[in-house]
């Protein structure tokens, strides 16, 4: 690799990040509890049409029927469902209003996130769609992104605009029946993003989309579907960060991705939802239903960097389904504290050809338990299938655990499945290396997590790797006694 | 500058340091020699304030302040650098990472901002440029896969940027070849001025003849057992340590 002096420059820039902070908005909520007619409410609530109705209240009925599941290696207080609101809106949103219309404090907020709009707005190349508690409160350019055919908006406008495609593909990856919380989140989804690109197009920027939990005791239920059509590509970007609150919070998004025939999708995520409290106390439920669609020559890619919640659970999973289509999951997993992570990928091998990449690094340090579950499958017709999985575990303390539960099911002999897996633990002579160098304690773990993560790191874009590092060093703040 | 009073020092209960003196005044070089397992790697991580090893007794003190109560990272501001015998890997964290890192940790115990990324640039390419470090090797992960004599010169390169006050090279001549030392050697003559202090630990006469010494130690068994000057490392090189070790019994 060559290595430029605008790499070096870039490797110099540093960023401020702040974080933990609650602001104040009146938000418009529903009353707690869930029955048939909070999901016609809800779906009246959104203006939906009818066939949308419909659809949500055959999810409540498949979702009433089920089970909530024993999570593997999870232990968590079940969450009460006639306890939760289904919906909540800040007051003062209106999708149609520009910038400077927008809540000052939103605006506060996001600045305090490093984020913030009018700053967004100029940067190059990050479009901002922003959900806020489940509703939309700003859009910036959608201009650009419609001059080249790109459809990128709330989830509700894509079904009051485009209900051909949203009917053809919403719940076509993730049936309404899939799980428990699949379900959960088809009947009550409040909002989410919705992305097409058009045949042929390559989206001349990040999609970015930034998730917040702002009202204690709403159940979040974000909904998202990408669509790349033949041979288009797409990097779509989701972060989320959530106050300090001390009570627990559901989430259970459901994400969608199609990619069809020779499209390309990059799904990059930074989650930082509120962990709990030093003592395991508050923090999200994170249960989340992540699934892509490879058609023929397609190919998905799944980064994230995941250091909230205080239960974690989620498989971002790739169907591979044409022939040389191609599946990665790049997975930084932190858990400090009383966190618990169950987290890892699903890769469907059911084309000819058909490839996958798996990289997993966990980090555990404080009491927490961090697993990687991964499921590689070989269907009988998938000639020639490859599969790499790499899971690394840093254990930070003698107290943490760290899990690794590979699963292997190959149906057809010409498969290629290979698995290395790795357990480390940060040395002392490391630490003093640092230490001598006037680098303290603190921030040489933050350091040594840093190079740990390196793959994964790098595969995010530029201006997202920056602020996952920085969230990294926050999450392990106070890990080392 | 570095006075170090009748140190002792014991990991696990054993003794290993035993009452060790030494001045080092600002502008000198002091050469440290002595047997392998005499206590000279020890003296230096009890110098930079490694917590493994317990101070018993005895003092070492930087311009005046006992260090007793300072930690390792405000030793390192102080002026503290330690050219380590076995540099450790780092996975993952470039050379450049590291040295910002350092660099800026440094500046914010003085309440500094963080060093411009273009300064930093320019430091980087003169101090690499002076040891002859190619910048491809900045982006390495630390360490991790250098040659001994590439891990050495790497050490020397990141005390180029720290400019320390007092500077202990532990061995860091072994390893490096004839060219290699020539080139860290003068690096390291590069640096010396009037207001800051060399300590070099070697057990080769050779890198004395490149950084040469004021005053040469021999340790043995947690001791100073002779001082001199730079012949005396001459005399070591002709007649071994076995001399020295009877009249330290005696
Ligand atoms: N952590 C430790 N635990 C036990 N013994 C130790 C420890 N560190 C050092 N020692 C012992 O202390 C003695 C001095 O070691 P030290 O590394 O200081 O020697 P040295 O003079 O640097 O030797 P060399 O020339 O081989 O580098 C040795 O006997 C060594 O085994
Ligand atoms: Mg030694």
């Amino acid at each position: 690799m060559a290595y430029t002096e605008e790499e070096l420059k870039k490797e110099l820039e540093t960023k401020e990040y702040e974080y933990g902070f609650y602001t104040d908005i009146e938000s418009e909520t529903f009353p707690v509890g869930l029955s048939e007619e909070i999901v016609i409410a809800i779906s009246k609530k959104k203006e939906e049409p009818e066939w949308m109705t419909l659809w949500r209240l055959e999810a409540f009925k498949i979702w009433k029927e089920m089970e909530e599941p024993e999570w593997a290696n999870v232990h968590y207080e079940k969450p009460d469902f006639q306890a939760i609101s289904y919906y909540s809106a800040p007051k003062k949103a209106d999708p149609n209003k520009t910038l400077d219309d927008v809540d000052p404090e939103l605006l506060e907020m996001y600045k305090k996130l490093g984020i913030s709009v009018d700053e967004q707005k100029k940067l190059q190349n990050v479009a901002v769609d922003i959900v806020m508690d489940s509703v939309s409160v700003a859009t910036t350019f959608k201009k650009t992104l419609a001059e080249k055919g790109i459809i990128f908006c709330s989830i509700s406008e894509a079904i009051k605009e485009h209900p051909e495609l949203v009917k053809k593909y919403l719940g076509s990856v993730v049936p309404k029946t899939d799980n428990f919380y699949a379900a959960l989140n088809s009947a009550v989804f409040s909002d989410g993003s919705f992305c097409y690109i058009p045949k042929g197009v390559r989206c001349p920027m990040e999609l970015s989309t930034y998730f917040r939990i702002n009202q204690a005791g709403t159940g979040q239920f974000e909904r998202t579907l990408v669509i790349a059509d033949e041979a288009s590509y797409v990097s779509y970007l989701e972060g989320c960060t959530a106050p300090s609150r001390d009570e627990n919070q559901l989430h259970a998004a459901v994400v969608e991705l199609i990619s069809l025939d020779d499209a390309e999708i990059k799904y990059s995520t930074v989650q930082n939802w509120f962990p709990g409290n030093k003592e395991g106390k508050g923090g999200v439920y994170n249960f989340v239903t992540k699934r892509a669609l490879c058609e023929k020559n397609a190919k998905v890619s799944w980064t994230q960097v995941e250091t909230g919640s205080a239960v974690t659970w989620k498989y971002p999973s790739c169907i591979l389904k044409g022939d040389n289509s191609i599946g990665e999951f790049y997975s930084i997993a932190v858990t400090n504290n009383y966190q618990q992570a169950d987290t890892g990928t699903k890769m469907i091998h059911l084309g000819k050809n058909t490839k996958s990449t798996i990289i997993s690094k966990g980090i555990s340090a404080g009491k927490s338990q961090n697993s990687y579950r991964g499921l590689v499958q070989v269907s009988s017709r998938a000639a020639n299938a490859r599969n790499f999985s790499q899971c690394d575990s840093l254990l930070m303390g003698n107290e943490c655990g760290a899990h690794t539960f590979p699963y292997i099911e190959a149906k057809n002999k010409s498969a290629m499945i290979e698995h290395e897996a790795t357990t480390s633990k940060i040395g002392e002579d490391q630490i003093f290396y640092c230490n001598q160098r006037g680098i303290d304690t603190e921030k040489a773990i933050a350091l040594i997590v840093n190079g740990f993560s390196k793959e994964v790191l790098n595969k995010l874009p530029m201006e997202f790797a920056v602020e996952a590092q920085k969230l990294l060093e926050i999450s392990l703040e106070g890990s080392v006694g | 500058m570095l006075q170090i009073k009748n140190l002792h020092a014991s990991v696990e209960d054993k003794e290993i340091l035993k009452g060790i003196n030494l001045e080092v005044k600002p502008g000198e070089v002091h050469a440290i020699m002595g047997p392998n397992g005499s206590g000279k790697s020890t003296l230096s991580s009890v110098i930079a304030g490694k917590e493994e090893f317990e101070v018993t007794e005895g003092q070492v003190i930087l311009e005046g302040e006992d260090l007793e109560d300072v930690s390792p990272e405000e030793r390192a501001h102080k002026g503290i650098f330690l050219s380590f015998q076995y540099p450790v890997e780092i996975p993952g964290v470039s050379v450049t990472n590291f040295m910002k890192t350092a660099i800026n940790e440094g500046r914010k115990a003085k309440g500094l901002e963080d060093m411009p990324a273009n300064e930093m640039l320019k430091l980087i390419r003169e101090k690499s440029e002076m040891l002859e470090i190619d910048r491809k090797f900045l982006s390495r992960s630390l360490n991790e896969g250098f040659s001994g004599g590439e891990k050495k010169r790497n050490e020397i390169f990141q005390m180029a940027m720290l400019e320390p006050k007092v500077a202990i090279l532990d061995e860091t001549d072994s390893g490096l070849d004839i060219d290699a030392l020539r080139i860290v050697s003068n690096g390291v003559n590069k640096l010396r001025s009037k207001d800051n202090a060399v300590i070099v630990i070697t057990h080769y006469q050779r890198l004395l003849e490149y950084i040469v010494p004021d005053f040469v130690h021999v340790l043995h068994n947690g001791k100073i057992v002779k001082s001199g000057g730079k012949e005396l490392a001459l005399e070591l090189e002709e007649k071994g340590y076995d001399w020295l070790k009877n009249e330290a019994t005696v």
